[in-house]
């Protein structure tokens, strides 16, 4: 497992657009450059990124990404999201080698 | 006058000798030149090819210059992570929205970066990340709206220390 760092305001009142800000750690080997035996390194990217907001009326798509090898290693990630109510943000990486991972964030807002 | 007019002459003579056999000199410039092409790695993307990726994902549309704004730094100390935020003049309402935005480079190995895709659940048409940049090029962010529109941004900035270079 990597490991992910997600941020998201302390408070978040209802109906706010709150920032959230995702990193993973992940070498994103190009497939460009060689390694030191001078043998091009394997590519190695995480491709997609999805977030998802779920709540008692169900899952809706917030952000998805497409990333090619231009991104940087440890991809970061911010995004914005209409706090409307209470619910789940689930967050999803996939990418080469059948990397998959999956964390779930709780989205508490105050009125 | 005698030894201009013989150089005159020498001159003319000169081009039709060299076109019939090679020169040690013309030997070396090509050598110099092949290796230089050889030393030329990886293939980089071209002004052209950005151009269609982005009339691609513009998907027929006219891409029209405005209410995008990419914000990168014009001169980069390090081009293995460059922060990048695109953000784009939408009321992200379900009736008016940025459906995609996508940001693509001239000279990288591959001209696409990333593409994002957003809705109105966003609130806010703002995307940011960190990117890499192989050396001093144009870089574009392209946004489709939700009625088929396309906007952009075109930047240009200064690489001094490139990524893909440095090995592990």
């Amino acid at each position: 497992m990597a490991r992910t760092l997600i941020n998201l305001p302390k408070s978040i009142r209802r109906g706010d657009t709150v920032e959230i800000q995702t990193l993973i750690a992940h070498p994103m080997e190009t497939g460009y450059r060689p390694g030191s035996d001078g043998v091009i390194l394997a590519r190695d990217l995480i491709r997609h990124f999805k977030c998802f907001f779920s709540d008692a009326s169900g899952q809706d798509l917030v952000f998805s990404a497409e990333l090619f090898p231009a991104i940087s290693a440890n991809p970061y990630l911010a995004f914005h999201l209409r706090a409307t109510g209470n619910g789940t943000l689930t967050l999803i990486w996939e990418g080469d080698q059948g990397f998959r991972q999956t964390e779930t964030v709780a989205l508490q807002v105050t009125d | 006058m005698l030894s201009i007019e013989s150089k005159t002459v020498r001159a003319i003579q000169t081009p039709l000798i060299s076109a019939s056999t090679t020169t040690r000199r013309q030997a070396l410039a090509v050598g110099l030149g092949l290796s230089a092409a050889v030393l030329v790695r990886p293939a980089a993307a071209t002004q052209d090819e950005m151009t269609q990726a982005m009339n691609a994902f513009a998907a027929g549309a006219r891409i029209q210059v405005g209410r995008v704004f990419l914000d990168v730094a014009r001169l980069v100390d390090n081009g293995n992570a460059v922060p990048a935020t695109v953000s784009v003049e939408s009321p992200m309402s379900p009736t008016d929205h940025v459906t995609a935005i996508a940001i693509f480079n001239e000279r990288n190995p591959q001209t696409e970066v990333a593409s994002f895709q957003l809705g109105p659940r966003g609130g806010l048409a703002k995307v940011s990340t960190r990117i890499r940049l192989a050396t001093t090029q144009k870089l574009a962010a392209v946004a489709r709206m939700n009625d088929g529109s396309c906007w952009s941004h075109t930047i240009e900035v200064f690489v001094t220390l490139a990524a893909c270079i440095e090995t592990d």
